[in-house]
C-alpha cells in the first residue's frame, strides 16, 4: 500500500496531477443485468487545470464523477478495479469516515439541476452555513455568519439574500448558491457535472464566467462534464472525450479543436454542431444509437457507427496511442501511423476487484 | 467570445444594481411567520381560539370547581337536570357533571397529547431508520411491525393495560403501542421518497454524514406531514382513550374521564340523555379544534405556499 503510494508520487513529480484515475472500470451490477458504465480509462487533472468530460448521454460521464467521491448507488455500484489518486491519497483506500472530510471540504461538486440540488425547507444561508460548519467545526457563530455573507458575495448574490428560501430566487441564482455551498470551503478540486444543462442560455453564459472567474480566483482545479463543446472550449485546458465508458481521445483543447488527427467520433461530434457560417440545410448527425452497456461489441464500441470502420475494429480493442505530448487517440485508424507512439498504460495490479461500500 | 463575456458580466451587475435598490431582505422570525400565516385561516384561528379557552378552563379547573365537587356524591342530587347551581346537571351518583367534564378533560387530554408525542417519537424514530438504512435493518423493523399490526388494536391496548394495570403512565404506554406503527409507515415511505432526492444526494456529496442528513434534510421535509398526522392522531386517541374507559379500562374511579362519564351515562340515558350530551360535546368539540389548528399548521409550516 506505502510502496504504491511512494511510486504514485514519483510519477507525480513530473507532472503533478492533483487527481489521477488509472485503469477505473465501473459496472452496475442487478439481478437482471450487468451495466458497464466506465472501462478502464485513464484520467488526470493538473493543480489549478480544467478537464473537460465530453461526451453523449450514458457514455459514463456522471459514474466517472461520482466514482472520485465514492457516491455510486450503494446496492448497485461497484468499482471493479482501477485506483483514485487525490493529491497522492488513494481514495478507494479511504474509510467511509475519511470520505466525509474530503466530500465538500476537499472536492466538492455541483449537481445538474438547481432546482432539486438545494433543500427546499432550510434558507439559502442555512445550507451554506451547514457546510461551513461541518468541516469547520472550531469556527463561532459570528465567524461562520460573515463567511456565508462572503460566499455569497462572491457568487454575486446580496449576502442580505441569505435568510431567504429556494423558492425564492430564480434558477440561475440557485445555480450561484449551488456553487457558493460547492465552494465555501474552498475545495481543491470542483466537479461540476453539467452545470448549466438545466440553464437557459443567456444564464448559462453568467453562470460560466462566473465559475471561471472563481476558478481563476481560489486556484481550484475543476472537472467540468458536458456536453456542449461551446462550453470546453471557453472554460477548459484539457478535454477528454468519452464514448461507451471509454476515454477514446484526449489530449489539450488546442489538440481536440485544432489538432489534425481525430479520432472518428471526435470529427462526428464537431459536425454535428450547427454552423452560423455554413449554409447547409441539415446537421450532419452520427448516425445510429451508442451500444448497449450491458452488451458492449469485443472490438471498438465505436465501430457498429463509425464511417471508417475496418474490419480489425469490429474484433479487437485498439491501443492507446499518444501523438505529440499530449493527444492520446484510441483508434485503429492510427495503427500505422508512425507518428504516434503506442501507449502501454501499466495495467494496475489487481487486488480482486474493490467494491465501494 | 469576449463580448459575449461583456454582456454576461454586464448582465451579472445590472441584475446586482437592480437588487441594490429592492429593501433588505430581512426574515421575520421563525415563529412570527408561522404565525403570520396561520392567521389567515379563519378556520385555523377559530379553532384555536376555543382550544385556548378549553385549557385555560381546564388549567383552572380547580378554581371553577374544586376536584371534590367532581366526586362527590350527593343523594339528593341524582340526575338532577342542569339548572343555575349545577349548569350540566348531575350524574346518577349526584356527582356535578361540569365539575366532572373539567376535571376529566384534564386527565384525556394530558393522556392524548403525550401519547401522541411519545408515539411520534417512537415510530418517526424506526421509520426513518428503516427507510433510511434499508436492506436487513428495514426488513427487521418492517416485519415486526406487521406482527404488531396483525393484532387488533383494541385487543392489544387491552392486554396491556390488563397486564400492567391501570394508571396514567401504563395508558401511555399501551396508547403509544397502539399508534407508533402508522407513524412507522408514514415516516419511512416518506424517507424512502425524500432520500432520493438530489439535494439529498447532494448533502452527502458535501460530506454529511447519515445523522445529519436525516436529522437536517429528511425530517424537516417530512415534517408537514408528520404535523397533520400528529394533530389528526391526538383527536383520534381522545376518543380511543374514552372507548377505553367506556370499556372499563380507563383511569380507575372515582376519577372523572370522558369515556368513563359516557359508559356510565349510557345506562340512565332514557332518563337523563344531558348526561351522554355534555361529555361526547366535548370530546367533539376538542377533537374538531384540534384538527382545524393542524390544518392550519400544515399550511403555515409549509415554505412552499410562503407568498
Amino acid at each position: 500500500m506505502s510502496d504504491n503510494i511512494t511510486e504514485v508520487k514519483e510519477e507525480v513529480t513530473t507532472a503533478a496531477p492533483l487527481l489521477s484515475i488509472k485503469d477505473l472500470k465501473v459496472t452496475y451490477r442487478t439481478d437482471l443485468e450487468v451495466v458497464e458504465a466506465v472501462n478502464d480509462i485513464y484520467l488526470e487533472i493538473g493543480k489549478g487545470k480544467t478537464l473537460g468530460l465530453v461526451g453523449e448521454t450514458g457514455a459514463g460521464k456522471t459514474t466517472t464523477a461520482l466514482s472520485i467521491l465514492r457516491l455510486l448507488p450503494n446496492r448497485t455500484g461497484f468499482i471493479d478495479k482501477g485506483e483514485i489518486f487525490f493529491d497522492g491519497e488513494s481514495i478507494l483506500d479511504m474509510t467511509e469516515h475519511q470520505m466525509q472530510h474530503v466530500r465538500g471540504n476537499r472536492i466538492s461538486m455541483v449537481f445538474q439541476d438547481p432546482m432539486t440540488a438545494l433543500n427546499p425547507v432550510l434558507t439559502v444561508g442555512d445550507q451554506i452555513a451547514e457546510a461551513i460548519k461541518l468541516h469547520n467545526p472550531h469556527l463561532s457563530a459570528a465567524e461562520v455568519d460573515q463567511k456565508v455573507e462572503d460566499t455569497l458575495q462572491m457568487v454575486g448574490i446580496l449576502p442580505q439574500r441569505k435568510v431567504e428560501y429556494p423558492h425564492q430566487f430564480s434558477g440561475g441564482m440557485k445555480q450561484r448558491v449551488v456553487i457558493a455551498i460547492a465552494l465555501c470551503c474552498e475545495p481543491e478540486l470542483l466537479i461540476a457535472d453539467e452545470p448549466t444543462t438545466a440553464l437557459d442560455v443567456t444564464i448559462q453564459a453568467q453562470v460560466l464566467s462566473m465559475m471561471r472567474d472563481l476558478r481563476d480566483r481560489l486556484g481550484t482545479s475543476m472537472l467540468l462534464i458536458t456536453h456542449d463543446l461551446g462550453i470546453v472550449a471557453q472554460t477548459c485546458d484539457d478535454v477528454a472525450v468519452m464514448y461507451a465508458g471509454e476515454i477514446i481521445e484526449s489530449g489539450t483543447t488546442k489538440d481536440i479543436f485544432l489538432g489534425g488527427r481525430h479520432h472518428p467520433y471526435t470529427v462526428g461530434l464537431f459536425d454535428s454542431i450547427p454552423d452560423l457560417e455554413s449554409k447547409s440545410a441539415r446537421l450532419n448527425p452520427i448516425p445510429g444509437l451508442m451500444p448497449d452497456p450491458t452488451d458492449l461489441p469485443p472490438g471498438c464500441p465505436f465501430a457498429p457507427r463509425c464511417r471508417e470502420c475496418m474490419d480489425i475494429c469490429r474484433e479487437k480493442r485498439p491501443e492507446t496511442k499518444l501523438f505529440g505530448e499530449t493527444h492520446r487517440i484510441r483508434c485503429h485508424k492510427f495503427d500505422q501511423d508512425a507518428a504516434g507512439t503506442v501507449v502501454t498504460d501499466e495495467p494496475v495490479e489487481e487486488e480482486g476487484g474493490k467494491q465501494d461500500e | 467570445m469576449d463580448e459575449l463575456k461583456n454582456t454576461a458580466a454586464q448582465a451579472a451587475g445590472a441584475a446586482v444594481a437592480a437588487e441594490d435598490e429592492v429593501v433588505t431582505f430581512k426574515r421575520p422570525s421563525q415563529a412570527k411567520e408561522i404565525w403570520r400565516r396561520f392567521r389567515k385561516n379563519r378556520g385555523s384561528m377559530i379553532g384555536l381560539i376555543i382550544l385556548i379557552i378549553i385549557f385555560l378552563l381546564l388549567i383552572f379547573a380547580e378554581f371553577i370547581s374544586p376536584y371534590e365537587i367532581a366526586i362527590k356524591q350527593i343523594p339528593e342530587n341524582i340526575l338532577a337536570k342542569p339548572s343555575a347551581q349545577h349548569p350540566f346537571g348531575c350524574d346518577a351518583y349526584g356527582r356535578d357533571v361540569l365539575s366532572r367534564i373539567l376535571h376529566g378533560g384534564r386527565v384525556s387530554l394530558a393522556i392524548a397529547l403525550i401519547a401522541t408525542m411519545t408515539s411520534c417519537i417512537v415510530g418517526s424514530t424506526l421509520g426513518a431508520i428503516a427507510g433510511y438504512f434499508g436492506k436487513w435493518i428495514d426488513s427487521i423493523i418492517m416485519r415486526a411491525l406487521d406482527i404488531f399490526m396483525s393484532v387488533p388494536d383494541i385487543l392489544f391496548t387491552m392486554t396491556v393495560v390488563v397486564a400492567l394495570g391501570a394508571n396514567f403512565v401504563n395508558l401511555l404506554i399501551a396508547l403509544t403501542l397502539a399508534y407508533f406503527t402508522n407513524y412507522v409507515r408514514l415516516v419511512r415511505s416518506q424517507v424512502l421518497n425524500l432520500s432520493e432526492q438530489e439535494y439529498v444526494e447532494a448533502a452527502r456529496a458535501g460530506g454529511s454524514g447519515n445523522a445529519r442528513i436525516i436529522l437536517s434534510h429528511i425530517i424537516p421535509n417530512a415534517m408537514g406531514v408528520i404535523i397533520v398526522n400528529v394533530t389528526l392522531n391526538v383527536a383520534k386517541i381522545i376518543i380511543y382513550e374514552s372507548t377505553l374507559s367506556f370499556l372499563g379500562l380507563g383511569m380507575p374511579p372515582p376519577q372523572p374521564e370522558w369515556g368513563l362519564m359516557l359508559s356510565e351515562a349510557r345506562e340512565v340515558m332514557r332518563k337523563a340523555p344531558f348526561l351522554l350530551f355534555f361529555p361526547a360535546a366535548a370530546i367533539v368539540i376538542c377533537a374538531c379544534c384540534i384538527n382545524l389548528v393542524g390544518d392550519g399548521l400544515r399550511d403555515a409550516l409549509d415554505p412552499h405556499l410562503k407568498s
